[in-house]
């Protein structure tokens, strides 16, 4: 079922295509750590976020995307796509990791999953 | 000594350098241009006038031929040249003339992309290019007939109005939910797909072109969704591809275009390349302004002069049809640093949206009124701080202070006979004559005099604007808590003007009813969705993106991200095969838990979300669907043996449980709504904490509803007293659908009642036996288009992508 491994070179891991992810939607990556919810807002910009919500861990990439934000699917925490902020009252932070779309393709950042990994 | 300048291609942009050319170093180059097209320089962005019969080829000409006699030109008309050889420094054209060179420019622009679908090739099927393809187009519409467009982006929608103006019958395909989604955002390629609706073209977006089909010419076009949709002409507008394949045969760098640096010069020194082919930085351009600003440079690179490097900037976006005032420009994501100032004026079509970061300008997108996208656009550009004048800013810079925004705008723009309270059929008309002419000064006198508000309630917020409009300061609303934080309208004013105004999507309701944010929020969009999916049944496209998870997966998320699934018992019943099938289940896919829920049915919990759609195929193949446990919508209905067994039973109150149950699965609801049987007043199935009961007795059913067992406790009322299980079906059935219609989403049945009035109720249901029937049929319409199994469709391969990751990482692959 699982998507293929992709190919790891450079400073950006390539994961798939823009089209792979519902505008106003999210799809996970599965790393050996844990996983990565990218998101993909309504106009198009990708966000790459823990899919762990600083509140339980509810996985973010469950929750409804509007603007530049996420609700968890969980309890309504808010938290910023950009940044992995709680927003409003609630206080967290989720690790944010750096994502592109070059030509259609979506690319996060490899810095990221070192860290993780190490 | 004059050196030789040759030109591969005759459109605007080299067009636009030699003018510059010219000016710079009179008489420095001999020239020679070779264009692949049979005429001279024209103004290809004027082409979609040509279309439309607003101006003809003569008038949109730049270089006559007599230009080319003036400036010693030597123009090859329809001459492609097909190679270019480097060593000799020549290039040959497919008649055999060849030219010396000792610089070349290539400027060869771009070729459209034609989506590989089988019958692409079909006579009939065009671009949408250059003038012989206008030509083409205009000589299939003497015709009349049907036109497809294919693409509903800049070229596409001119091209489709240009057609519509020839007096075709048009349809525009567009892949994307919305149209021009790059130049523009949701609401605004809402009004404009408003505006070309109106003018007769049929829009269809989310369309995926299967195949062009006909014997020797195109005859229709065929969706993936099955549609059909006749052609005599089908143009193609979904995209453009730079042209660069004669210099990649040259053995010049080619990326997307032809790669050249700053100054317009390929991987060659000698040769240049500019225009849609060109690729600089990384980016290809295709408007006007960038590829003016590449002839620049480069005239001034071949004059030997040195000036400003090409550098990318923002371009603005206007839409050429007669009539459609757009404007787009910069950059209008959304973001956490930005904000955003949004002015809407829904009865004039206004839709402005400005983007700002750090009080600057980055982007604005202007639908209906773009007299003043210039002084944004200019503002952008400086990246001058609009902090002084931000809260008149979007007003424009005639603008000097001023009210702020009307909250009573939605009821101001509404048309006199708009219906403002469906219940009694009062229209916003007689509202206000009535408070005119009576002089009426309060909800009391309206509800007494028109009815309007009196049944329901759900109006009165409108009717409360109406007053406050009518009477002006006279008259003192009491407040109605907003939606959310993106409108100062309640949940009872805003269901109303969708019916009112017959809003049909998202954008629309937000557009129409003056949202303030530009997509809504994670309160506003899942209600939405229902009131459009309860109002439109058959023409509203459910918006997946706006349900929450449970709705979306059709399975309710657990607190470790993990699922359970609950497939459907009948009334409860169930048998040996169903618990095999269930058992068998757990066990293949290793569920840890196994439960009874409160609704008489087994939940199996723990289910990782990859494993769900395998789950459902063995469920459904032991005939299982979706007991859609996670669902606002129809959940259980609960029963007792009922005459089959029990000793007390009155009457079958299993076989009506199962009966109303398959009658109701699969309605979306404001809130859960969980239902009971009870066969006799012992009320096993405890029928009397439910949204809807049925106490079962000798002289008949009693029906009962308005119960709660959750956050409050509270016996049930009771609806009234009825003799036969058909008509237990229509009363069951009419009360569930005026709650549909009227509820507030996340409104139980009981705050509803609470807030409509028990009376209200019974009159409409039991005593009123034509609006009976009338709630009763609109919900067996309704049920044509919800009484679909969400498991087998996922089964099936609907969204597959929720259920897969998208990517895995490997451990050692990452280090």
């Amino acid at each position: 079922m699982n998507a293929p491994v992709t190919t790891l070179s450079g400073d950006w891991i390539e994961i798939g295509a823009l089209d792979d992810i519902p505008r106003q939607g999210a799809r996970v990556v599965k790393t050996a750590s844990g996983c990565i919810a990218v998101f993909r807002t309504a106009d198009d910009a990708v966000f790459a976020l823990d899919d762990r919500c600083p509140h339980r861990g509810g996985p973010l990439s469950q929750g409804i995307v509007h603007g530049n934000s996420v609700t968890c699917p969980l309890h309504n925490w808010v938290i910023s796509l950009e940044t992995g902020m709680a927003q409003g009252a609630d206080e967290g932070q989720t690790t944010a990791t750096p994502a592109k779309v070059e030509n259609g393709r979506i690319f996060i950042a490899r810095t990221a999953l070192a860290q993780r990994v190490a | 000594m004059t050196e030789k300048l040759v030109i591969i291609g005759n459109g605007m942009a080299p067009g636009r350098m030699l003018e510059h050319l010219f000016e710079q170093a009179p008489g420095r180059y001999d020239v020679t241009v070779f264009n692949a097209e049979p005429r001279v320089n024209y103004d290809r962005i004027m082409l979609s006038p040509v279309l439309s019969g607003e101006k003809t080829f003569d008038d949109i000409v730049i270089h006559g031929d007599g230009w080319y006699i003036d400036h010693k030109v030597m123009l090859y008309k329809g001459h492609r040249i097909v190679e270019i050889d480097r060593d000799a420094r020549t290039v040959r054209s497919e008649h055999g003339e060849v030219a010396a060179y000792d610089k070349l420019v290539i400027a060869t622009g771009s070729n459209p992309f034609i989506i590989p679908v089988p019958g692409h090739d079909l006579p009939g099927v065009l671009s949408y290019r250059d003038l012989d393809d206008v030509d083409a187009m205009l000589l299939a519409a003497k015709a009349r007939g049907n036109a497809v467009v294919i693409g509903g982006g800049l070229l596409g929608l001119e091209a489709a109005a240009g057609l519509k103006e020839q007096g075709m019958d048009v349809t525009v395909l567009h892949i994307m939910p919305t149209l021009m989604e790059r130049q523009l955002d949701p609401a605004a390629g809402y009004l404009l797909q408003r505006e070309l609706e109106s003018r007769g073209i049929t829009v269809i977006t989310k369309a995926n072109t299967r195949e062009i089909t006909g014997l020797g010419k195109v005859e229709a076009v065929h969706l993936d969704d099955g549609t059909v949709i006749p052609a005599d002409i089908v143009v193609m507008a979904v995209g453009i591809r730079p042209n660069s394949a004669i210099a990649r045969d040259a053995g010049l760098e080619v990326n997307r275009g032809i790669v050249v640096d700053d100054r317009m010069r390929t991987s060659d020194p000698d040769i240049y390349a500019l225009g849609e082919c060109a690729e600089v930085n990384g980016m290809v351009y295709g408007l006007v302004a960038p590829l003016y600003r590449m002839a620049e440079v480069a005239a001034t690179s071949l004059a030997g002069a040195q000036g400003d490097p090409f550098a990318d900037s923002a371009t603005p976006t206007r839409l050429k049809v007669t009539g459609i005032n757009l404007y787009s420009a910069g950059d209008f994501a959304e973001g956490e640093d930005r904000e955003e100032i949004v002015f809407r004026d829904a009865s004039a079509g206004v839709y402005k949206r400005l983007i700002l970061r750090d009080d600057r300008i980055i982007g604005t997108v202007l639908y209906g009124d773009t007299a003043d996208g210039s002084w944004f656009f200019d503002l952008l550009k400086k990246g001058d701080s609009v902090a002084d004048m931000r809260d008149t800013l979007i007003f424009g810079p005639a603008y000097a202070g001023g009210d702020p925004l009307d909250p009573t705008a939605a009821g101001a723009a509404l048309p006199d006979d708009a219906e403002i309270c469906g219940c009694n059929g009062v229209c916003k008309g007689a509202i206000t004559g009535a408070i005119s002419e009576k002089g009426l000064t309060g909800l009391d006198d309206v509800r007494a005099h028109t009815k309007a508000s009196a049944s329901c309630g759900t109006c009165t917020g409108l009717v409360e604007q109406l007053l406050g409009l009518t009477l002006g300061e006279a008259y003192d609303a009491a407040a109605v808590p907003a939606m959310c934080g993106c409108t100062e309208l309640g949940h009872g004013d805003v269901r109303r003007l969708i019916k009112a105004k017959q809003l049909k999507t998202i954008p629309a309701v937000m557009q129409e009813l003056g949202w303030t944010s530009s997509g809504g929020c994670a309160k506003c969009r899942p209600a939405l969705n229902y009131y459009l999916v309860c109002d439109w049944p058959d023409d509203y496209a459910d918006d997946y993106q706006s349900r929450f998870i449970n709705e979306r997966v059709h399975a309710n998320i657990q607190k470790d991200g993990t699922y359970s699934v609950v497939p459907r018992m009948w009334g409860g019943m169930t048998s040996s095969t169903e618990l095999r099938a269930i058992a068998d289940v757990v066990d293949k896919f290793q569920i840890p838990a196994v439960k009874c829920t409160g609704g008489m049915r087994i939940d199996m919990l723990g289910i990782r979300k990859e494993d769900l759609p395998a789950v459902w195929a063995d469920l459904g193949k032991a005939g299982f669907v979706s007991g859609q446990a996670y669902a606002k919508g129809l959940r259980t209905v609960k029963t007792c043996v009922g005459t089959d067994w029990c000793r007390f039973g009155t009457q079958d109150s299993t076989g009506l449980g199962i009966r109303l149950e398959k009658f109701m699965w699969g309605s979306w609801t404001p809130a859960k709504l969980k239902m009971a049987v009870s066969g006799c007043p012992r009320n096993c199935a405890e029928a009397t904490c439910k949204d809807i009961g049925i106490i079962c007795v000798d002289s008949g059913y009693e029906i009962h509803f308005a119960g709660a067992a959750g956050l409050d406790i509270k016996g049930t009322e009771v609806l009234g007293h009825v003799g036969t299980e058909d008509a237990v079906l229509e009363h069951v059935v009419a009360l569930a659908q005026m709650y549909r219609e009227q509820g507030f989403y996340l409104e139980r049945i009981y705050k509803w009642a609470k807030r409509i009035g028990l009376d209200e109720i019974r009159t409409q249901i039991m005593d009123d036996a034509e609006r009976r029937k009338a709630y009763f049929d609109r919900f067996v319409f309704s049920q044509k288009f919800a009484q679909v199994d969400p498991w087998s469709e996922r089964v099936s391969g609907k969204d597959k992508h929720e259920f897969k990751p998208m990517a895995t990482l490997e451990l050692e692959a990452a280090q």
